[in-house]
């Protein structure tokens, strides 16, 4: 595999992450889009190194992968709290301010 | 290939580190207080530890300032030089602003600005017994420090991953602070979902811009991208995608046109102190990181991003001035203004003038002057917001501020000071920090958007005139029950300062400018 089909591949994965993020109406639907797009972006990280024969590019995916744990805690404390005050994590119903 | 054996153990310079350890020490001790000090003693404890750690911190920062030595630190991975120490030093100064305002509890009923539980359904059995027993969250102390550190390695690295980890470092605890307010509960948390939402998108389309620049040019640090631009690499594209990308995520945080549509929602729903702290210093280590890789890593490619900046920093101006207008909640108006000043900074970024022979004032310093007299009078303006209340809660609303400057002057005169300093007009701080961030950009050949940015402060003057005249010229309604609570220490020595600082650098600017000057210089 080349470096071209690969990026292909992860900048695919990574409009698929934005698509859902921006057409799903479910906050953990919309999370898990952003999940994907990390993941599609270490893709591209691998890729690259492979690319390049260094190893930074490795090692760039694995503190991706540590701080979209991190971001998991956080956001799902968020949305679960948002889901018993409302009973609802549609990101629709969360309107109550606007312009 | 890599051969193992080759791999050596890292260096780490320990004492220009100090201040970053200082306030990571400061917030793990404060974990510790939370699980094993006895719920009364905490308040005490924390906002103590808080002050303890952001003096010594900046003790630390000054110290450095006096003998600077410029050179990067920890393998590369981070730069000490004159405007890391200098964005160190405000970003200090404004926690501990954030902190006072975090502490305040003379003006909610001996209570602070934080839910008694945030964990519990608004509504339920379970906050109601919360309430009932006076609980309070002091966790939000340790939160802020978190929150300092990751703005602090924002603002100094020099290596594009520690760059997306401080992002989220500085990042994960401003969701939460945002979601975590005593009253308006709903508002709160759906603030705090948009912010996470949003900010999580921001930061995924940040990664790919790193992972593009890695492909450019093969290494991670600021120093790897610079040099491939400078030896005219392959695949220029990849350059290019990387530089929008990277500019989406640190706009975002800055609350830049188009990126700025969670401003004012997050504003107007976390708890009014969080958003003085949010406002600020969020805005501070973004410009700080901004300034930075646009200078050290992507300077060879200015002709690329200067046009970008300066039609970003056009329509912030625009929008923020005319949406402003039309809103009627301060904390909204705040966070409309916010985006305009946004664009005033960036005009200033995109003249990217170096210190040197003949330059009065370089973008560094200019901006950093910039931030400084906006966080002052920030920071003040949010601690009058917490004093002015109806029926227990705060009074946002313009109608709520009609007539003040009968019933209360001083309060009213006060925030007369820092809207005149937010408009810019002479006399006040403002009007300096915005004549130095113009004539940098004027210096750096962008004359034309100097002339654009001065008829759009004239613009976004405008509402804030509509609060001063609201306050002084209307009077309040028959029915108003509109009441102005006698804050405790802690927000009177914020305003105060607020109100010294922006009368001080707005008379006598001549020696902060110079002092920031002398700072401005990137290590490469």
């Amino acid at each position: 595999m080349t470096t071209a089909s690969l990026l292909v591949l992860s900048a695919f994965l990574f409009t698929v992450g934005v698509a859902g993020f921006l057409l799903r109406r479910n906050a953990l639907i919309a999370f898990l889009s952003i999940e994907l797009m990390l993941n599609a972006t270490n893709l591209a990280f691998v890729a690259f190194a492979r690319q390049h024969g260094n190893l930074e590019g490795q090692m760039a995916a694995f503190f991706v992968m540590v701080v979209a744990a991190a971001e998991v805690v956080v956001g799902l404390a968020i949305i679960v709290a948002v889901y018993r005050a409302r009973r609802s994590a549609s990101v629709d119903d969360a309107n109550l301010m606007k312009f | 290939m890599i051969n193992v054996l080759e791999i050596q153990a890292p260096t780490v310079e320990w004492m220009p580190l100090l201040p970053l350890l200082l306030v990571f020490g400061g917030a793990v001790v404060g974990v510790l207080f939370e699980a094993f000090a006895p719920r009364s003693t905490r308040y005490v404890l924390q906002t103590g530890l808080s002050i303890l750690v952001l003096l010594g911190a900046g003790a630390a920062v000054l110290f450095q300032m006096a003998d600077l030595e410029p050179q990067t630190i920890a393998m590369g991975l981070l730069s000490h030089d004159g405007p890391t120490l200098i964005f160190w030093s405000l970003l200090i100064l404004f926690s501990l602003g954030g902190v006072a305002l975090f502490a305040e509890r003379g003006v909610g009923d001996g209570q602070s600005a934080f839910a008694s539980s945030a964990s519990a359904v608004p509504g339920s059995p379970l906050e109601r017994e919360a309430v009932r027993l006076r609980r309070e969250h002091t966790e939000v102390f340790p939160l802020l420090l978190f929150s300092l550190l990751g703005m602090m390695l924002f603002a100094s690295a020099n290596d594009l991953i520690t760059l997306f980890v401080a992002l989220e470092v500085m990042s994960l605890p401003l969701y939460l602070l945002s979601a975590m307010a005593r009253r308006r509960r709903l508002l709160s948390q759906e603030a705090g979902l948009k912010y996470f939402l949003l900010g999580s998108l921001a930061s995924g389309f940040f990664l790919y811009g790193i992972a593009m620049l890695y492909g450019y040019s093969g290494g991670l640090t600021l120093t790897d991208v610079a040099a491939a631009i400078d030896a005219g690499a392959d695949n220029y594209w990849l350059l290019l995608l990387g530089l929008v990308l990277l500019a989406v995520g640190l706009l975002f945080k800055m609350g830049a046109v188009p990126f700025h549509s969670w401003v004012p929602d997050v504003y107007m729903g976390a708890p009014t102190p969080v958003t003085g702290f949010m406002a600020i210093a969020t805005k501070t280590a973004a410009i700080a990181a901004l300034m930075r890789v646009f200078y050290v890593g992507l300077g060879g490619a200015s002709w690329d991003w200067q046009p970008l900046l300066a039609v970003i920093a056009i329509v912030s101006m625009i929008l923020g001035a005319v949406v402003g207008l039309s809103q009627n909640d301060l904390k909204r108006l705040l966070a409309y203004s916010a985006i305009t000043h946004a664009g005033f900074l960036l005009v200033g970024i995109v003249g990217a003038v170096e210190p040197g022979e003949g330059v009065t004032v370089s973008s560094v310093g200019a901006v950093a002057f910039y931030l400084l007299t906006y966080g002052v009078a920030t920071l003040g303006a949010f601690g009058l917001l917490l004093t002015v209340r109806r029926s227990g809660g705060e009074a946002n609303g313009i109608v709520a501020w009609r007539g003040l400057g009968k019933t209360n002057p001083v309060v009213a005169a006060v925030m007369t000071l820092f809207f005149l300093s937010f408009a810019g007009i002479p006399l006040t701080a403002g009007f300096v920090g915005k004549l130095a961030v113009f004539s940098s950009a004027f210096q750096g050949g962008f004359g034309w958007l100097v002339l654009v940015a001065v008829i759009l402060s004239v613009v976004a003057a405008f509402f804030y005139l509509k609060i001063v005249v609201a306050m002084w010229f209307q009077d309040a309604e028959d029915d108003s029950d509109t009441v102005v609570v006698t804050p405790s220490l802690w927000t009177w020595t914020v305003v105060l300062v607020g109100v010294l600082a922006t009368i001080v650098l707005g008379l006598l600017p001549g020696g902060m400018i110079e002092l920031m000057n002398n700072f401005s210089e990137f290590i490469r």
